[in-house]
């Protein structure tokens, strides 16, 4: 590590950020071009682009597990710190001046509301895929909540993407997401309460 | 010095003992989004309403609800020169219309709603059109047919319906869709109209209509779906 840095992010957190993020735009773009009529009229092998998202979608929720499964203890930690919130997260939610740690509250509930919406994704994608074949999967509403969850996913990567690459004051930390460190300056200016080993 | 504690996890000091509140959310999204199954529709469409007219303004945007279902390669493309609109099977006399042909017969309108199998909605659709019993009236159907065969330029997507179904009241063959000519993702020239009955029998890209004994499957009813596709009361479900 470069003197001045420190580590934020593992590697298997890094691996299971990309994996997911890969994963999504991956299913984001098959899935537009089901779902807009514009793009559905310029590539019109419907049923083809359905498989691909499907099947999309099964790699994607596999390579997520497998991630998973080779964390381990480690992710479980991480999972652990995206759980708790003391009394600092919620006056820093209010919008209150808080020392933050690792994750700040906001990332917290990101990653909470990511991890929530890939089991929905992955319920709902299943259900429109086997109801397609058997009415015992088919719900009239499996389609609005599947379009819904990509509706809030994608105002939450519109954000997420702006503090990410734009916003001057956070866009440091897509370096920690890349190589894995921060400079110890911006952490302790950010996540003053995290104690880097 | 600090106390050993796992990496990351913070001591309770001054913020408090941490709150497991991360699951809690994540178990109430879960939660919520499956529930929505039974209430998701119904939440939806005064919303899906509402913003029906923000399409108008940003075309991307797909607030009037429709997809576009296609079933093969390509989608089959309308040259108002060479299509033609043939009624043609169990009739006394088989009929071929050209497109302004079809247009001067006597016009109608409707607003209806139009639902499909999978779960989208699109509310008051305005279609212009020919009622179906004009079109057959002059080929003048025998007798023994009890059915009507459509077939879409869409190869090789056919569907039926019975003579009954054939002559309810809201039936058309429409070749306008709110105000403008159909569009070619939603099946110009022409397509069926059968409000009540899900989208897989509005059969679109009509090139033929033919007169039948009776009426069997389908391209979707092949697949598993209902032949008497009645709205809301078919394929699984019941209102």
């Amino acid at each position: 590590m470069k003197a001045g840095y420190v580590r934020r992010f593992s590697r298997i957190e890094r691996l299971l950020h990309w994996v997911n993020a890969a994963g999504f735009f991956f299913l984001l773009g098959t899935g537009l071009i089901l779902y807009l009529p514009r793009l559905s009229m310029l590539v019109s092998r419907r049923q083809l682009i359905q498989s691909i998202h499907f099947w999309g979608g099964v790699g994607w929720l596999g390579a997520l597990a497998a991630v998973i499964v080779l964390g381990g203890r480690r992710l479980l930690a991480t999972a652990r710190e995206l759980d708790s919130f003391d009394r600092d997260d919620l006056r820093w939610l209010r919008g209150g001046k808080a020392p933050q740690g690792r994750f700040n509250a906001g990332q917290k509930i990101n990653a909470v509301l990511t991890a929530a919406f890939t089991i929905l994704f992955g319920v709902s994608g299943l259900l429109l895929w086997f109801g397609e074949q058997d009415t015992r999967y088919r719900f009239a509403s499996t389609v609005i909540l599947h379009d819904g969850l990509m509706y809030v996913s994608l105002a939450l990567l519109v954000g997420h993407l702006y503090l990410a690459l734009i916003h001057p004051a956070t866009r440091h930390a897509l370096r920690g997401m890349a190589l894995g460190d921060v400079s110890s300056e911006w952490a302790a200016r950010h996540h003053a309460k995290w104690k880097p080993e | 010095m600090d106390t050993p504690r796992a990496p990351g996890e913070q001591e309770p000091g001054e913020a408090g003992r941490p709150r497991r509140y991360g699951r809690r959310l994540f178990i109430a999204t879960v939660a919520g989004g499956l529930s929505s199954l039974y209430w998701g529709k119904a939440a939806w469409s005064p919303l899906s309403h509402a913003l029906s007219g923000v399409e108008a303004a940003v075309p991307l945007v797909p607030t009037g609800g429709w997809r576009i279902y296609t079933i093969s390669g390509h989608m089959p493309a309308f040259d108002p020169a060479t299509w033609r609109l043939k009624i043609g099977g169990l009739v006394e006399q088989p009929v071929s219309l050209g497109y302004d042909e079809l247009r001067a017969l006597p016009r109608v309108d409707q607003v209806s709603t139009f639902h499909c199998v999978t779960g989208w909605t699109v509310q008051n659709v305005h279609w212009g059109g020919v009622r179906m019993q004009d079109v057959l009236d002059r080929a003048r159907p025998l007798a023994s047919g009890h059915a009507l065969r459509f077939v879409s330029m869409e190869v090789p997507y056919v569907d039926y319906l019975t003579m009954p179904q054939a002559s309810l009241h809201d039936v058309m063959l429409a070749y306008e869709m709110d105000g403008r000519p159909l569009r070619r993702e939603h099946g110009a020239p022409v397509r069926l109209v059968i409000p009540e009955m899900y989208g897989y029998k509005n059969v679109k890209w009509l090139q033929a209509i033919d007169v039948v004994p009776r009426a069997v499957n389908g391209y979707w009813e092949n697949l598993g779906y209902d032949r008497d596709a009645w709205v809301g009361r078919s394929n699984g479900y019941s209102s």
